[in-house]
């Protein structure tokens, strides 16, 4: 058991693939939780699901009446005949009006009926599709900005259903990060209206640049998922910084067609609610290209087209939590942490041998394999050492020697009362190890509730302790009880006296 | 070498003492509460180096003041030239913040200075570690008494919870009492107080059961007492040793890991003390005999 324990060991120690990855404490960097503000794109959804339904009732010629959206409920009146029957339509496990979960065993919309009234309102699971459907769009667009700063190595997580977690090493200043995803980059081509009564409906928006409200149209002419390529470019003509672009071909056809149709008339680009520019429309723009210009210096001009080129958020997201270490604190810290393993390390070896003389040394061989095999597993887990973490392992040096105490003075104990060495050694073994079990056990259950319910750095405290007091039990039980018997063996018919 | 230590003789004094300890332990956390640090009371934390010899707190403070950051803590943290400045901010999501702080202090302070380490923790966040850490140490205090209570008669489950809740609770009353910052490492250590304490009354408890298997004529007041001495030795050494790395931590380890490994301090003395005289002395009030540990058996 021990020859194999030791040919695993070198096998660990040769492959330097695997590295121990140090935490965002250590190493220096960022950490960001995001929230994805859901609320616009459920409403959103809850629109569509409206449209979906009239087109639906008129295509399959039922008569509805005052079909509207109530806050987050869709109500539709039907006349009393048809009660029956449209209640089976919802509830059609086939139905793509009302898509069906089967993993969930529940629809999308939950159906009640109040006489001749239908009241839907969209299920817990219906709401938990959209978030998580919404939450992989947002991470896709949060990892296209992440990788076009070039951070080293990000980690981009789902948390929950609404929450990414971001982590970003040796990134000492996420400013430039936040203000990427801070922005949900809805890009949407606009025209100016004539009159306040347009048939789609009309509204005030600020130009960014000036203040002026313009009057616009709702209706979108083209939007940021009709953008191929976006890039900054210094226009020579206007001696400025512009974003150019290039739209694909419905993007082009559409872009065509309503600058042929409205030459004169002004063409706002809306980034977020407000207008970046509005320029007059001099000619038709068929080339399926063009740029925008706002008044940008060549930062503003990079990150507007990255944001551009990584797309749109699905909706805002919010930043709750941040932690970043900087690069000279996270030295300090794993210097502080091994100084304090060493000298840990080194007083409880020191206090050992005083203690308990050759057993003593045994122990402390022990407790040094023990290290090295709480280390290599740390390191075949790909662990991420965190400075509490380095805690842990001090603490298992600590504790560790506890088991082999425990049975040194039940050994001392049983040679009192058995003259033969070696059953004396071997009753202290078997007769301590359920204390040892049991005592261990109780640290196990805090550590892995710790695991569970520990966020972040505190998570690697409870992994190194875990994983100690494991590597504590195979080196007592195997390594320490080998040499001891090696020991007893050797010094079968002397008297051996532990102090 | 037997060692025969009349640790029963204390029982009664010492429990006194262990209720007067909690009952103002409880006074300190009702009436004057826990101090949160920004992981459960969110805001924002900076630690600050100022790269001046021996730089001026007031100065520091009052150039923080200026900047309209609403109320403010600033502390020493570890070495003269490291601060940490504490204050609220609900509003997260202004990219800029951090930069406009370091341009306006730079403007108010004339001196050097570099932000080491910035969190800033929302409300709804904090408020969910809150959450997370109480239900830990409850989840934690509970699977330890359904694990005794598996392993052990219920007098027995008894006697090492009310041990593991003298050691949380005046823990906490000592940091409630010094106004030490409870944070998320803090809730690591009191689980990890929680596993070490409970080892402790283990290990004598499983003497205690054995001994009583084995002796049918010594009271339970004395056989106590016995076996507390017979794992004495043990209970020392590995206190000791726990202490030692434990010590090392909080003079070495950085000033991160101070609150720590001193709530840790507190709970391994308070762990070792309350197995011998909390855990043991319960087994006396319930009457605990070799009946009681024959029943299971049979």
């Amino acid at each position: 058991m021990v020859m194999v324990s030791s040919s695993n060991f070198l096998d660990l120690d040769l492959d330097k693939q695997k590295k121990i990855k140090l935490g965002l404490d250590l190493q220096g960097g960022s950490y960001l939780l995001l929230e994805l503000d859901n609320e616009p794109v459920i409403k959103k959804k809850l629109q569509s699901k409206l449209l979906e339904i009239k087109s639906y009732f008129i295509k399959n010629k039922i008569k509805i009446s005052s079909l509207k959206l109530d806050d987050k409920l869709i109500k539709l009146k039907v006349s009393k005949d048809d009660i029956k029957r449209i209640e089976e339509i919802f509830n059609d496990k086939d139905s793509t009006l009302n898509p069906y979960y089967f993993q969930f065993k529940s629809h999308q919309l939950d159906v009640k009926i109040k006489g001749d009234v239908f009241v839907l309102e969209l299920s817990k699971y219906g709401i938990i599709q959209i978030k998580n459907a919404s939450l992989d769009q947002a991470i896709e667009i949060v990892r296209k900005r992440v990788d076009e700063v070039g951070t080293n190595e990000p980690n981009i997580l789902k948390r929950g259903n609404d929450r990414i977690l971001l982590e970003l090493p040796g990134l000492d200043n996420p400013d430039r990060i936040k203000s990427l995803l801070g922005k949900t980059a809805d890009l949407a081509f606009r025209l100016e209206a004539r009159t306040s009564n347009e048939s789609f409906g009309t509204e005030k928006l600020k130009l960014l640049e000036t203040g002026e409200e313009i009057l616009l149209s709702k209706r979108v002419i083209m939007s940021g998922d009709n953008l191929v390529d976006a890039s900054p470019r210094m226009d020579t003509l206007n001696n400025e910084t512009v974003v150019s672009f290039t739209l694909d071909r419905v993007g082009s056809k559409r872009f065509a067609q309503a600058t042929k149709r409205n030459i004169g008339t002004r063409l706002a680009i809306v980034l977020d609610g407000q207008i970046i520019s509005a320029p007059v429309i001099r000619d038709v723009i068929a080339g399926g290209s063009g740029q925008i210009s706002g008044g940008f210096t060549f930062q503003s001009a990079t990150d507007l087209a990255l944001l551009l080129r990584s797309g749109a958020l699905p909706a805002p997201l919010n930043i709750i939590e941040e932690r970043t270490v900087g690069p000279d604190l996270g030295q300090d810290s794993i210097n502080a942490g091994i100084l304090s393993l060493i000298i840990g390390f080194l007083l409880v070896i020191g206090f050992m041998t005083l203690k308990y003389r050759i057993f003593g040394i045994i122990a402390n061989f022990t407790l040094i394999i023990n290290l090295i095999l709480l280390i290599s597993i740390l390191t075949l887990l790909e662990a991420t050492l965190t400075l509490p973490g380095i805690a842990g392992i001090i603490l298992t040096v600590g504790m560790a020697v506890d088991a082999n105490v425990l049975i040194f003075e039940r050994i001392k104990e049983e040679t009192s009362k058995e003259k033969n060495n070696l059953i004396a050694f071997d009753n202290g073994y078997s007769k301590s190890k359920i204390t040892i079990l049991d005592a261990n056990i109780t640290t196990i259950i805090a550590a892995i509730i710790l695991f569970i319910f520990g966020s972040g750095p505190v998570k690697g405290f409870s992994i190194t302790l875990c994983v100690g007091i494991l590597t504590t039990l195979f080196s007592v039980f195997f390594i320490a009880r080998l040499l001891t018997s090696i020991y007893v063996k050797i010094n079968k018919h002397k008297e051996i006296i532990i102090k | 070498m037997k060692k025969d230590y009349k640790f029963n003789q204390y029982y009664k004094s010492l429990n006194v003492f262990s209720i007067a300890l909690i009952l103002l332990s409880l006074v300190f956390l009702i009436f004057k509460g826990l101090n949160y640090g920004v992981d459960f009371k969110g805001g924002t934390l900076i630690e600050i180096r100022v790269e001046t010899e021996k730089p001026d707190i007031e100065v520091l403070r009052s150039s923080f003041n200026k900047l309209n950051l609403g109320k403010i803590s600033i502390k020493n943290f570890g070495s003269d030239n490291d601060f940490v400045v504490k204050f609220k901010r609900d509003e997260l999501n202004d990219p800029e913040f951090i930069e406009n702080l370091q341009r306006n202090l730079q403007q108010e302070l004339s001196q050097d200075f570099s932000f080491r380490r910035v969190e800033n923790v929302g409300p709804k966040v904090s408020s969910e570690l809150l959450k997370a850490g109480v239900t830990a140490i409850c989840l934690s205090l509970m699977a330890m008494l359904i694990y005794i209570w598996i392993r052990f008669e219920w007098q027995f489950s008894v006697g090492a919870i009310a041990a593991l809740f003298h050691d949380v609770i005046i823990t906490l009353g000592i940091f409630s009492a010094l106004s030490l910052e409870i944070n998320l490492s803090i809730v690591a250590a009191v689980l990890t107080i929680v596993g070490y304490s409970m080892n402790d009354t283990v290990v004598i408890y499983d003497r205690v059961r054995e001994n009583l298997k084995k002796y049918s004529d010594i009271k339970i007041f004395d056989l106590t007492n016995l076996s507390i001495n017979e794992t004495l030795s043990r209970t020392i050494i590995t206190s000791s040793t726990t202490l030692l790395a434990l010590v090392s931590i909080f003079l070495f380890g950085g000033e991160i890991l101070k609150g720590f490994s001193l709530a840790m301090i507190l709970g391994v003395i308070l762990g070792t003390y309350s197995s011998i005289f909390i855990a043991n002395p319960l087994l006396v009030f319930f009457k605990v005999s070799q009946k009681t540990v024959l029943k299971k058996d049979s």
